[in-house]
């Protein structure tokens, strides 16, 4: 039995009179893969902010590691956000910093590293995602699916026990964005980290996910696989699944 | 998220005939909902102020990155600086010329133009200036970092966005708006002098002996308190509005929001300037 490293104790969060989430529970397994998925503007967002303590809960508690981070400020947070690397949707690299620099910022600024064993590392890891010769180009100059690739290396230097992807593949074609889920399963074979997947891209983001958390009206629906899914009774669910992957399904019953 | 607030009651009001108390309710809850969100802002802008300057204190401290922004804010607004400083001593020494000539008193010119030079015009065009040059590029630039999600990839590392780059551009303009004014009047006082004995005939004895004669310690250091004040009005308004651009109420979204934030910055840090200026005299004097 794996262990739980993040976990929320009926978390309500409201944005003014708009209730976001409503007393929402949730378990994530240490090595899992969780894929949080949801119409817009129902949460997903949020969620994650409120895993990386970019947010607070109006109440509740969010656990992770077993420490509650919603009343934690300063540098016990700090703590806790090194266990997390994050790939954000836009990949969020330092547009004024050179690729290198960019992949380079975490260990100059939160490790002693001398500058040549920095610069070991930052081109390994630039290797191992096939981005050798774009070290001196700014963020800019590179495609989408490079800049996704660029942020993935950013997030992996100081190794993190979490990795939260936010719609990694929103505006990537097809191609790319299998690219992408390609590097996603050989990084986290290599480097064992627990997976946070927000993301539209269903019914193939279901091949990755050890569960599938569908966030509607301020409620987490928590499955095991898309069969799970298929099957709910919850009127809403059914509508999103007809939307999103009804299509796929339908002709494998017709079968 | 603010704008929620708004959507309270009008989505019933449109439906049937707006009654008096509704309208007297609605409009109670703008005013309500206006103060809490001022009151929302003042706290956040404070907090800015507190956390930009304490910055200081965290180590490790950005040495490179300030002296960055001491180049970029102060050393590459020299020519700007050099023009407006030279055109306008040259004004005021025609100014002056014009004036003094009537009560007999040429002789005063130095004295006048080194004197509104020090005490105003000094450090608040030389504020003026920065607000235009630096403090907009400051706001769009962090309004930019926090649309694209930059700020938060910072926190999500771990990496203060304070530390790592408000301080910086805090302490780089703390150090150049003061060296800038001195800059303005060196210039300002010089091109009063070209204007007044160059080209009017005043004697450049009596200009230099002038000013000697009537500029006293408490001018100069009315002078720099001001350019002080102004250059920390400046990077708190101007840096604190970029970095809450995605909470500026009306400011909207993307590059229209950093845009209209830039503007705002603009207006409140020039206008501030000047009330500043108005107290700081009052006070000083």
């Amino acid at each position: 039995m794996s262990q739980a490293v993040i976990q929320f104790k009926d978390v309500v969060k409201s944005f003014g009179r708009q209730t976001i989430l409503d007393r929402v529970n949730l378990m994530i397994n240490s090595g899992k893969t969780t894929v949080i998925a949801g119409p817009s503007g129902q949460g997903k967002s949020v969620t994650m902010k409120l895993i990386l303590g970019l947010l607070r809960p109006d109440s509740g508690q969010i656990l992770v590691g077993g420490q509650d981070i919603s009343r934690m400020r300063g540098k016990a947070l700090n703590e806790i956000r090194t266990k997390f690397g994050v790939l954000f949707q836009g990949s969020a690299l330092l547009d004024s910093l050179t690729v290198f620099a960019n992949v380079a910022l975490p260990l100059e600024e939160r490790t002693r590293l001398g500058r040549e064993e920095i610069r070991t590392r930052v081109l390994a890891t630039l290797a191992q995602l096939g981005l050798t010769g774009h070290e001196d180009k700014y963020p800019a100059q590179l495609s989408g699916g490079m800049r996704k690739r660029v942020g993935l290396a950013r997030a992996l230097m100081l190794q993190p026990e979490i990795m939260l992807f936010d719609e990694p593949t929103t505006g990537l074609d097809p191609e790319k964005s299998l690219e992408i889920y390609q590097l996603f399963l050989e990084t986290q074979k290599k480097f064992g980290y627990t997976s946070i997947i927000v993301s539209h891209d269903i019914p193939k983001i279901f091949n990755l996910a050890d569960q599938v958390i569908l966030v509607n009206k301020g409620k987490f629906n928590t499955f095991a696989s898309p069969e799970d899914i298929q099957q709910s009774e919850l009127p809403e669910i059914q509508a999103f699944v007809q939307s999103t992957m009804g299509k796929v399904y339908l002709s494998r019953e017709m079968e | 998220m603010h704008e929620v607030y708004h959507n309270g009651l009008q989505g019933n009001v449109l439906l049937h005939k707006t009654l008096p108390e509704e309208s007297m309710i609605r409009y109670l809850e703008k005013i309500g909902s206006n103060t809490i969100w001022l009151l929302e802002d003042l706290g956040r802008m404070g907090s800015f102020l507190v956390f930009g300057l304490g910055g200081v204190f965290k180590r490790p401290f950005r040495f490179s990155a300030m002296i960055r922004q001491v180049r970029l804010i102060g050393a590459n607004s020299f020519w700007v600086i050099f023009f407006v400083a030279g055109f306008t001593g040259m004004v005021l020494g025609l100014q002056g010329y014009y004036t003094l000539r009537k009560f007999g008193s040429e002789g005063a010119l130095g004295s006048a133009v080194s004197l509104s030079l020090l005490r105003e015009l000094g450090p608040v065009l030389t504020a003026l200036m920065v607000t235009g040059r630096a403090g907009s590029a400051m706001c769009a630039e962090i309004g930019i970092m926090r649309n694209s999600e930059q700020l938060d990839a910072l926190e999500c590392m771990a990496i203060d966005p304070f530390r790592y780059l408000i301080t910086p551009k805090f302490l780089a303009t703390l150090i150049s708006v003061p060296i800038l004014t001195v800059f303005f009047n060196g210039v300002g006082i010089f091109g009063g002098y070209l204007a007044g004995c160059g080209l009017l005939g005043v004697n450049p004895g009596a200009y230099w002996s002038g000013m000697e004669q009537s500029v006293v310690n408490q001018d100069i250091n009315m002078g720099i308190i001001k350019s002080f004040v102004f250059a920390l009005v400046i990077v708190w308004v101007c840096a604190g509005r970029g970095y809450f651009v995605h909470v500026i109420r009306g400011a909207g979204f993307g590059a229209e929001g950093v845009s209209k934030v830039t503007t705002q910055a603009v207006v409140l840090s020039s206008v501030a300037i000047l009330i500043w200026d108005y107290l700081l005299t009052a006070i000083l004097l």
